[in-house]
């Protein structure tokens, strides 16, 4: 089995959850034996992990026909790729993309991240796709994500292979119903030209069904799984007189950062000894901040700002709660990653993730009286805490993205089996 | 003769309602009075009435040769005086008959046989009290709360002046032996034991319609048993008759059909006191671990498996003396109500069954609420600074004191009297 994969972020490059689902997912499908994954993404840096897929830069796949030396191709490109493969994707050139701006290999520059002209960068990324298709050899297209949709798309036009699309976000979440219509419109032409959508959650297959029209036999929930930590004994928890409560992530109206403060402001109101940590950065930093003063908690609530690599899991171990008011969320990676070092988490009804947790708290993400009561209740409880922690490290270890490797898998099957 | 001994457990949970960290020391009410109402009015309405109904129809056509027992929880009696005063007077009318006993048990339906023998022999008498107080008798022999039982428990009970005890059918006690016959406690041959028959009472409480079994077919099964095990006890929860097992089944028509096929068999109806008293027992049964009777395992793990259920027994049984000392009435209701083994049912990952919460954290959390304004309660009227030995001997000091306030006051009446007297 031959896949062909669009994404857009592979680790260690990573600027959200994406990435590290993409790798996680990659790498537990190819634990089957006979599973071949090729994965294109914008624009890779060279030190990704390829050990286990092939990974394809489209800002080194030509889409202008441009004649070139083979040592001029190996001084440019040989770095990351054979300068045979530029020669044999040029011969999968069919169609004028002159009008695209391209550099001296007939290649397109990626940012590879999520620029202003993101759109551009999206249709150009098609073009790319045209070239893939016709020169590569396939059995299956899998776009992640909105950006990768049309790509996809182009590929299964004209190589007539099946495409399945995974639905990590909808717009939906994103913007709390405020939809952009050129993103909703690229959205749904993708699910309406997939063969298969899997989501990673039946929070979002449900958004897919109700806010996209799709067909209910043709959205699958394929949940995300969590990469095992190497290092996880390294991060360990300081004995302190206070204990600590944190909040981790993007600090946007998706992710509810003012109920936190709500919560904290009512378990203080009952308790000390307990301290309240907001980690991350974003357009909401300010204004909780204010609220923060507002509610006159300044001295127990402590602003981190953004964390990231070996930071986020250090202060993750530290805490002794972790909270996710997200108001909505797919999937969410993070309470998971809590969990893995032994932090009790509480998370909203509303995130993905609820749906295959036990040993968490969840709570809708409007209702602090309850996110209190939990806060309070692990903070003064230790047979909660106890509980929570041993029994969360034991659910979460046995959260593996080989098994939902299994369930893509055996999509895949269906929809080969009904093509053919 | 053989003889089948029926019973019936009555017991319905009393809801607590939802109660955040900061209503502690703020509301000292519990309870979720609509639920438990809700809750009690269905079992009365889809169970009880109809089966008090068929139960003295049963003995009536059976020319009273049908008989049964009921254990009915003290928390249960409180809801049905409350909600269903009804139910009372049907089993009012049911004793008359003279068909029916009824068992005694810890009042709360609580575990405190197994954590607190004192609490234990408390609220058996609290129970045996009530039932007295309202039916005008006393029960002789006794059924435990989901059916717990080991050696020790026997022991207290047999001290408690009772002469049978049911216990259930559990594989790693049994063994190869058959429930149909009576055993006796290990040392104290006095106390009989009388065994659940488990096939023959699940099949009614939770196979009757899905293998549509009939009256005649149920009692040849009991017929076609080897013809020395002369008791058959089947126990059932009082709610799987009209609820488990919906009246449309024809639930209640296959129970008054049964009578009359074990009367052609020749088989009787016996209850738990009377047969024990006229009974050969067969052997002895070793309990050393409590047994109960749910689940595969038959054991206390639905109560007590996880950190949080023995987190919240062991505060919850850490106040049992000083609460006894105390004279709250309230309170010492309150202390009752929070005893209910339902409550960490609920907490249990395993089996939390029937429970009215999202999670066994959420009804640990709720709980340990509840629990916390209950013990600043207990605090406030003897402080845990003060050890209870200590707390004995001052209670004794004020007691005595009052006494002497009295006599001397006496005293001083009796002077002024006199003092009176003279000067006139």
């Amino acid at each position: 089995m031959k896949a062909l994969m669009f994404g857009w972020e592979f680790p260690p490059h990573i600027l959200g959850g994406l990435g590290t689902a993409s790798y996680g997912l990659t790498k537990g499908m190819a634990m089957q034996p006979d599973m071949q994954i090729t994965f294109v993404i914008p624009k890779p840096h060279g030190d990704e992990d390829q050990s286990f897929l092939k990974i394809m830069g489209a800002c080194n796949v030509p889409v202008v026909w441009k004649e070139n030396s083979w040592e001029h191709v190996s001084h440019r490109l040989g770095w990351i790729m054979q300068p045979d493969e530029y020669f044999g994707l040029r011969n999968g050139i069919r169609y004028d993309f002159r009008r695209i701006h391209t550099n001296d290999l007939g290649c397109i520059d990626f940012s590879g991240r999520y620029p202003d002209n993101l759109i551009e960068e999206i249709s150009n990324y098609e073009a790319v796709a045209s070239v893939l298709a016709h020169q590569l050899e396939f059995d299956i297209i899998h776009s992640h994500d909105w950006l990768t949709y049309p790509a996809g798309v182009f590929a299964k036009q004209i190589s007539g292979k099946p495409l399945v699309i995974h639905v990590h976000a909808t717009d939906f979440d994103r913007s709390r119903g405020q939809v952009n219509p050129t993103v909703y419109s690229i959205e749904k032409r993708g699910m309406d030209a997939a063969d298969h959508i899997m989501t990673v959650s039946n929070l979002t297959r449900n958004i897919v069904i109700e806010k996209y029209h799709q067909d209910p036999r043709k959205v699958t929930t394929v949940h995300n799984a969590v990469e095992p930590l190497p290092d996880v004994e390294t991060f360990t928890k300081t004995q302190r007189q206070d204990k600590i409560v944190t909040f981790l992530g993007r600090i946007t109206m998706q992710k509810g950062p003012e109920y936190f403060v709500e919560a904290a402001h009512r378990v203080l109101q009952k308790t000390d000894g307990v301290r309240f940590v907001m980690a991350g950065s974003g357009d909401m930093m300010n204004a909780m901040i204010d609220l923060v003063a507002k509610r006159g908690i300044a001295d127990r609530f402590h602003f981190t700002g953004f964390l990231k690599g070996r930071q986020v899991h250090e202060m993750l171990a530290e805490s002794d709660v972790y909270i996710m008011p997200s108001v909505s969320e797919p999937f969410g990676i993070s309470p998971l990653e809590a969990m893995q070092v032994g932090t009790p988490t509480i998370i909203s009804k509303q995130s993905g993730c609820a749906e295959i947790l036990n040993h968490a708290i969840k709570t809708d993400y409007w209702d602090i009286d309850a996110m209190a009561d939990a806060i309070y209740s692990i903070v003064k409880n230790p047979a909660m805490y106890k509980s929570l922690r041993e029994l969360g490290t034991d659910e979460v270890n046995n959260i593996k993205w080989y098994d939902a490797g299994l369930k893509v898998r055996a999509i895949y099957d269906g929809v080969i089996g009904r093509n053919h | 003769m053989r003889n089948i001994c029926f019973y019936f457990r009555i017991h319905q949970p009393l809801r607590l309602k939802r109660y955040r960290f900061f209503d502690i020391g703020q509301d000292h009410y519990y309870y979720d009075d609509f639920q438990t109402e809700d809750r009690i009015r269905q079992a009365v309405e889809q169970s009880y009435l109809v089966a008090n109904r068929t139960i003295a129809e049963m003995i009536r056509s059976s020319n009273k040769k049908f008989k049964c027992a009921f254990a009915i929880s003290g928390t249960t009696i409180e809801q049905l005086e409350q909600y269903a005063p009804e139910v009372i007077d049907s089993f009012k009318e049911l004793l008359k008959t003279g068909g029916v006993e009824f068992m005694a048990q810890p009042y709360a339906y609580s575990l405190a046989s197994v954590f607190d023998a004192n609490e234990f022999e408390r609220q058996i008498k609290f129970h045996a009290d009530k039932l007295e107080e309202l039916f005008g008798v006393r029960p002789t022999s006794f059924f435990n709360t989901e059916l717990i039982y080991s050696d020790e428990i026997g022991e207290i009970v047999s001290r408690l002046g009772f002469k049978s005890i049911l216990i259930d059918e559990a594989k790693h006690i049994m063994g190869w032996k058959s429930p149909n016959y009576v055993y006796s406690h290990p040392y104290i041959s006095k106390l009989k034991l009388l065994v659940r028959n488990n096939k023959l009472s699940d099949d009614i409480a939770f196979r009757f319609s899905s293998l549509s079994i009939t009256a005649d077919q149920y009692i040849g099964w009991i017929a076609a048993l080897p013809e020395n095990e002369k008791i058959i006890n089947i126990g059932l929860d009082y709610s799987s008759l009209g609820i488990n097992q919906p009246a449309y089944t024809g639930i209640f028509e296959f129970l008054k059909a049964l009578p009359y096929h074990a009367m052609e068999q020749q088989m009787g109806f016996t209850l738990p006191s009377e047969y024990t008293k006229k009974a050969d027992t067969a052997e002895n049964l070793t309990v050393t671990y409590p047994i109960s009777w749910v689940g595969n395992d038959k054991d206390l793990t639905p109560w007590t498996g996880n950190d949080l259920q023995q987190e919240a027994l062991a505060k919850l049984y850490a106040v049992s003396e000083r609460v006894n000392l105390c004279s709250d009435k309230p309170l010492q209701h309150d202390w009752l109500m929070l005893q209910t083994s339902d409550h960490f049912r609920y907490m249990s990952h395993k089996d939390p069954y029937g429970t009215n919460f999202e999670s066994p954290y959420d009804a640990f959390m709720n709980y340990m609420n509840i629990l916390a304004d209950f013990l600043e309660r207990v605090d406030a009227q003897y402080p845990t600074s003060i050890d209870n030995e200590e707390l004995n001997e001052l209670l004794k000091t004020i007691n005595n004191q009052e006494k002497e306030i009295e006599e001397l006051e006496k005293e001083i009446k009796k002077l002024r009297a006199r003092k009176a007297a003279k000067e006139v």
